[in-house]
Parts: structure tokens; sequence; C-alpha cells
């Protein structure tokens, strides 16, 4: 684990956060958060709900850019390019900073042309391309064989674990550099939940992983490193087994030994 | 890859200014019919004195010495509404409360689209059944010269603001809460007073922006009451008289007039539209009231 | 006590009879209403006057330039609508990031859906067949009727938009696609449905429309292609049976568009209730 992480630490950060902090109108949602995400490492993002992760992370990709009246402060830079209030291109940051979110959500359309979609999206026509793209991320995301028989089948015939996965091959397709995992586990059965965790640790390899979750198993399980948020504080931040084992802060032992949340 | 980003960007800025363009040329076409109406009706007011235009109560267009006193053709219209709604009002809402609260879900998924072709039927098949059945059947009731007139136009009015009293209210009543319902009868009232003291008085707001509705619908209703209505400009002095409503007054004229004549048409649509616009804010009004609740 | 009772009993079986002859007279109504059409319109049915023009010659009449007309100014208006309806519509729903702006264009379609048709026929006269010098034609006429199905379309539009799933939106955002693509590829397709609807209660609507097309698409009876139509004057169903009815006195060629008119208002509303219901299954799913 530590070869890996010193590794990771060589190769630099993807995300650097500083002084980050957000308000929804008047609610200050997130304060001053610092944390640096390293590259081929899986970050968990862990907390009681309403605690700021699932806020915290769609920054990263600048999904909140959806919801009105958010006010950001403080810096975010990716691979150098600052997110926070710049006029980046967010279609081309999302392309490289794929997400997947809490609940299933495959398009209405087939299980092909929802992975070809992104793709599409950023102008691949090629009809051979296509079909390799789409082959080529449905075995990466561990879910080809369950569905190649039945390609053009409406997606929302799927059971939720493998439209879960759908959506992780849909997200792969666009060649991301991260993918932004938002509790991709909480709607679905342990059977599911193994499949997808195992999927997660095959693509660190190729990918850098941020994953929010409630399931501190999980946390423990996967993860490379570990944040506890609480009440809009990045309470603290380390590599996992660090956090498990020694946490330094009060509060993370709190959480860690199910004192509250 | 550069390129097709720029592209897609700037296909994204053109979409977005299209949709801005759609949405306010809603906005346009408002103030379009404002200000045409305003420009046509205005200068007749004018000329002819907004005192003797509204309160006169001779409108003789064509004569020698024409006279343009629009009073008989408002108070039909105030007449004609008021008898509509004293009609379908208590049809329309104890039919609705028939449906809401007393009908099995058969009987209503029947019953209900057949209230739908109701208001789906155009107003000058209203009016020719008008013509055909109401307007004889009234001059043999009343043994009358000629059985059109106000009652008529009143009759007709009704049945077609049915369908939108009774879909309003049905909306208004089924959004009262079921623990009203529950309440009342825990404390002994049975089903009928429940919903008739409880239900409908929680429904009042819904059930008067039915009544709005209504109103509104009967005042701008033109072909049905041009069919029935008997289109003398006599001021209504009684239900049978033959009478001329704001929108009659309008429409009976409008293809051989001239000069003043035409000019005073179009102030008549002007009161209409004025009319219309405080019934809309009172709808409104009440809607907003009703959702807020 | 049995006083009071007594009088509980008497208030409910007043409301409960109230409530059982106001229904029944409304079903009755309905029932009469059709039954009447067709019953007395059935005699006066025949392919030739179904399938020819009127004739001065020969002295007969034939609803045929009717139909036809009723058809072009409906599929005109239609074309015109849908794109201003379903833009408005995403407008409001999708892109509106100006508070002000948005609320008064709802507070324009409230008062579009308020406004009799009589005064749209005066101020479409006035703007389209003299301002825009398009005469009275079928095209001011669909203009006209474009401006009145404005709220009906939008509103359906919006209520459809309402229903597709936020996560949709974001899934296809999260993978880097802009709004429109978004709009275009996700979010328009799962409401094709509800625009539909909108569309049939728009056709409705205009099928019975009268007094908005008197004075904007005129009166004449003449048999033309869709393109000589458009900008010639035209009677529909609902002006000819005014006309006809009220002016020419010939009652047996009114029934039959009476007829005509309520088979399509049935046809109509089964196939909006039929929609609707698929709509409703749909969400519960």
């Amino acid at each position: 684990m530590s070869e890996n992480n010193a590794n990771a630490a060589a190769e630099g950060n993807i995300f650097t956060v500083s002084k980050f902090n957000l308000w929804y109108g008047d609610h200050h949602a997130l304060h001053n958060i610092n944390m640096d995400i390293k590259e081929h490492t899986i970050t968990a993002l862990i907390g009681p709900s309403g605690c700021g992760k699932s806020t915290f992370i769609r920054n990263l990709n600048r999904m909140n850019d959806l919801i009105p009246s958010t006010k950001l402060e403080g810096s975010i830079l990716y691979n150098n390019e600052e997110l926070v209030n710049s006029d980046i291109d967010v279609s081309k940051l999302r392309k490289e900073v794929g997400m997947v979110f809490q609940k299933p959500n495959p398009f209405p359309m087939s299980i092909y042309d929802n992975i070809a979609y992104g793709p599409r999206t950023h102008g691949v026509r090629n009809r051979a391309k296509l079909d390799n793209l789409v082959t080529e991320s449905l075995k990466s995301a561990a879910i080809y064989e369950e569905v190649k028989d039945r390609m053009s089948s409406s997606a929302l015939g799927l059971s939720g674990g493998q439209q879960q996965r759908l959506c992780i091959a849909r997200a792969l397709a666009v060649q991301p550099r991260v993918l932004l995992m938002d509790e991709p586990t909480s709607a679905l059965d342990p059977i599911s939940t193994g499949k997808i965790e195992e999927l997660a640790m095959q693509l660190k390899e190729k990918y850098t992983i941020v994953i929010v979750t409630h399931n501190m198993q999980q946390a423990l399980r996967i993860s490379d490193y570990t944040a506890f948020f609480l009440l809009g504080d990045l309470v603290e931040f380390g590599p996992t087994e660090k956090i498990f084992t020694k946490p330094e802060d009060k509060r993370t032992e709190d959480y860690i030994t199910g004192r509250f949340g | 890859m550069f390129e097709a980003h720029k592209k897609i960007i700037n296909t994204e800025k053109i979409a977005y200014w299209i949709f801005l363009v759609l949405g306010v040329m809603n906005v346009g076409f408002v103030l379009m019919i404002c200000v045409y109406l305003l420009i046509a009706g205005t200068p007749a007011i004018v000329k002819v004195g907004p005192i003797d235009f509204l309160f006169g109560t001779t409108w003789a267009s064509t004569a020698a010495q024409p006279k343009f006193g629009i009073l008989p053709f408002i108070l039909t219209s105030i007449y004609g509404t008021i008898g509509a709604i004293v009609i379908g009002l208590p049809l329309g809402f104890f039919s609705a409360v028939y449906l809401a609260k007393m009908a099995s879900r058969k009987v209503k998924a029947v019953i209900e689209p057949m209230v739908d072709l109701l208001a789906g039927i155009p107003s000058v098949v209203y009016g020719f059944i008008g013509m055909l059945v109401l307007v004889p059947g009234i001059r043999a009731l009343f043994g009358l010269p000629d059985g059109s007139g106000l009652l008529a136009a009143i009759i007709v009015l009704a049945i077609m603001i049915l369908p939108s009293i009774i879909k309003v209210s049905i909306t208004a009543i089924e959004a009262v809460p079921e623990e009203y319902t529950l309440g009342s009868l825990a404390l002994g009232a049975n089903k009928v007073e429940t919903i008739f003291r409880v239900v409908v008085p929680a429904a009042r707001s819904g059930i008067s922006a039915a009544v709005v509705l209504g109103v509104g619908r009967a005042i701008g209703e033109a072909m049905a009451v041009m069919m029935v209505a008997g289109n003398a400009a006599n001021m209504p002095d009684s239900l049978f008289q033959s009478v001329r409503f704001l929108t009659t007054a309008v429409a009976s004229e409008m293809s051989y007039s001239s000069g003043l004549q035409r000019e005073a048409l179009f102030s008549i649509a002007l009161v209409l539209f004025a009319f219309i616009m405080v019934i809309n804010g009172i709808l409104n009004m009440l809607l907003k009231k009703g959702i807020k609740r | 006590m049995s006083v009071a009772s007594t009088k509980r009993k008497i208030y409910k079986a007043t409301m409960l009879s109230l409530s059982n002859i106001c229904m029944a007279i409304t079903v009755a109504l309905v029932f009469f209403l059709i039954i009447y059409i067709f019953v007395k319109s059935i005699p006066y049915f025949s392919w030739e006057l179904l399938s020819t023009s009127p004739s001065y010659l020969k002295g007969t009449i034939g609803v045929l330039p009717d139909i036809m007309n009723t058809i072009y100014i409906i599929f005109m208006a239609l074309v015109l609508v849908l794109p201003m309806g379903v833009g408005t519509a995403i407008y409001l729903n999708e892109y509106s990031n100006r508070p002000k702006v948005e609320k008064a264009i709802e507070y324009c379609i409230e008062t579009l859906a308020g406004i009799p048709s009589i005064i749209y026929g005066l101020v479409g006269m006035l703007v389209f067949c003299q301002f825009m010098g398009l005469q009275t034609s079928l095209l001011a006429g669909a203009l006209t009727l474009m401006i009145m199905n404005l709220p009906t379309i939008i509103r359906t539009t919006q209520e459809s938009l309402k229903t597709v799933p936020q996560s949709y939106r974001e899934g296809a955002f999260g993978l880097g696609a802009a709004k429109w693509r978004v709009i275009r590829t996700v979010v328009l397709p799962c409401c094709i449905d509800g625009i539909v609807t909108g569309c049939i209660l728009s056709v409705g609507r205009m099928m019975g429309e009268s007094a908005a097309l008197l004075f904007t698409a005129g009166f004449a009876h003449n048999l033309n292609g869709f393109f000589d139509a458009m900008h010639s004057a035209g009677a529909t169903l609902t002006v000819a049976l005014y006309v006809y009815a009220k002016e020419q006195g010939r009652f047996d060629v009114a029934f039959v568009i009476a007829a005509i008119l309520m088979l399509m208002s049935l046809v109509i509303n089964i196939t909006a209730t039929v929609l609707a219901r698929r709509i409703q299954n749909k969400k519960g799913e």
C-alpha cells in the first residue's frame, strides 16, 4: 500500500484544493477545504449525510454550475487549471472528469446508445470506432458478457446493479482521467455492491477515482486515502489505514468507532 | 477536436438566444394585442366622449344621426354572465361534488371524458342546437313571437361554462387533504355533512376560481350567443328581449362597418378587453391563493 | 335531539339528491347533444355533399372546401405554434436564469389564455390582414390561431418537461454534453407524449374556433391546393356552419357539418384521454 502511495505522490496531484468555500444562498455549506488528490488512487469521502461530501465532489467537475445561487471561493486546481469561478470549457472538463451518480440513471435509450452517448457528444461519428469504444467500455465495467446479446434493447430493462455498471461504462466511454462516484452503491444490493467495489479497484490502474460513501467498510476495503467530512468541514484527510487506525481528531475517532453518524 | 468544441459552443449560444427570443415573443404578442386595441379603440371613445360612449343607452350606428352608446351591450354582457353563473354554478358545483366525492372510480372514469367532450364541442354547434331547440322551445313555452333573446343566450352560456366549472371544482375538491375528511368523520359527522361542511369550505378558493373562469368564458363567448340572442341593440329590460352582448356587437357589424362606426366597434372590443383583464387578474389572484394554502 | 337528527337527515337527503340530480342533468345533456346531432343529421349525409364544392350553377352545396380549409388551417397553425410553444416551454423550464423575464413571460401566457377569441379575431385582422398585408386569408387565420393556442402548447410541454427526471439531465451533463444537446437528445424524446397531447388539445380548439376566423380567414367556399389556399380566403367547418345555419337557413348542411364537428371532437377527446392515461401510467412506473 505504502509503495503504491509513494508512486502516486511521485506522479503528482491531479486535484489541488485550497481554501475552498461554498455557499448555497446564505447557507455556508463548505468551510475552507484543503485537499490534494493523487493520480491513480482511490480517495473515499466519508461522513454523515448532509455533511457536504456530495456537494464537494460536484465541484470537481463543475456539476454545481447547474444549481443557481451557489457562491464559490478559494481554489481547485485540476491538472494546474483553475476550476473555481473560471471560464474553462466545462464540457471538456467533464469529458476528463466523469461522474457516476447515486441512483443509476441510464437514459431511456438502448444499451448501445447509452454508452455511445458520450463519444457522440464529443464528436465521434465513425461507426467502427464507436463500436469499439462501446465494447471496450462495457468490458472495462465488467458488464459486457451480460449485455452483449441485447445491445439494442432498452437500458431501463436492466437490474439496478447492471444499470449502475452500465453508467460506469458510459462514463468510461469518453475516456476520462478521473471518475467521480457519488455513493454509487447506496441503491444496490450487497452482491451488486461487491461487483462495483471490485470494479473500482481494477479501474484504479487507469483512472483516478474519488468516491463518496456512507459505508465505512467500503471506504476501508477499496480506498487509498480517506477524507472525513463533518458539517461542511474537512475534519481529517490522510491515508485510509491511518484514518481508520490512528485518527488524529477526536471527532473522526468517534465517527469511525460508530459513536455517531 | 478543438474545432468541434468551438462549433458546439457556438451552437449552444445560438440555441440559447433562439429560445430566449421565442420566449420573449410571447410578451411581444400580448403587447401587440394591447397596443393595437388601444390604437384602434381609443379614437371613437374620444370622439363620442367617454361618458356618452359607456353610459349612452342608444346604439344606432347606421342612423342618419348615429348614436354610439354601449350601455345596452355592457349590461347585457353583465346580466348574461350573471344568469349563466346562476344556472351553471349549482349544476356544475353539485356535479363536481358528485364526481369528486360520491362517484365510484368506474363511474368517474366514464363521466369525466363526457365532461371533457362537453368542453370540446365547438361553440357554433352549441349555437346551432340552441337555435333549433332552445329558441322554439322558449317561444312555445312562453307564447312569444320570437324565442331568441337574453334567456336563450343565458342557457346556452350556462351549458358552455359547465365543463370548466366542473373541472376546476373537481381539482379544488380533490386537493383538500384527506385528514380533514377523517377528522370530521371521527367527530360523528356523516359523509354528506363532511363533504359539504368541511371539504367544500376548504376548497372554496378553488371553487371561486372556477366561478371566475366561468365568468371569463361567458363574457368572451361570441358565436353561440350571436346565434340565439336575437342581436337587436336593445336595453336588456326583460329575459325575452332580443339583445346584443359586447362580443356580438363587434361581430355582427364588423364585416360591413366603416368610419366612426368601425372605430366604435374597436372601442367596444377595448371595453371587453378591459373587463377580461380585470377578470383574469381576479382569477390569477384566486389561483395563487389556492396554491399557497 | 330528535329534531336535530331529523334536520340532519333532511340535510343529508337534500344534498345527496341535489348532487345526483345535477350529475344526471349534466350527463343527460351530453347524451342529448350527441344523439340529437347524429340522429338529425343522418338523413342529410350524402357522398355528394361531402365530396363536392358548392355550385351556384347547379344550385348544389358541398362541404369539401370547408373540410379542406379546416385541415389546411389546422396544419399550418400547428406548424407555426409547435416551435414557438415548445421553444417557449424549453426556455422557461430549462434555460431561464432571469427570474424577471421568466415572470413576465409567464404572466403573458396567462393573459393570452384568457383573451376571448373575438378579440384575437379583431387584432388578427388589424395586424395580419391589414398591417402585414396578408388580406383575409387562411394564413392570416392560421397566424391568429397560433397565438391563441400558444398557452395550450406551452403548458402541456412544461408539464411533461417537469416529469423528465433530473437524473437524466445530470447524467448527460456529467458526460460533458452541453445544454442544447442534453435537451435535444435526452429531455425532448421523453416529452413526445406530452407534446402530442398538447397538439391534440390544440387541434380540438382550432377545429372548434370560429369567432377568431370570421374576420381573418373569411367565408369563401373555394376548393384550393394548400399553397393557393394559404393566401386566399376560406371558411372552416365552424364558420361554414354559422353561415349556412344563420345567414342562409340551410339547416340540412348545417346538421351535416355539426355532425362532422361532433365526431371530430369525440375522436380528439378519446385520443387525448387515452394518451393522458398512458402518460399517467408511465409516471407510475
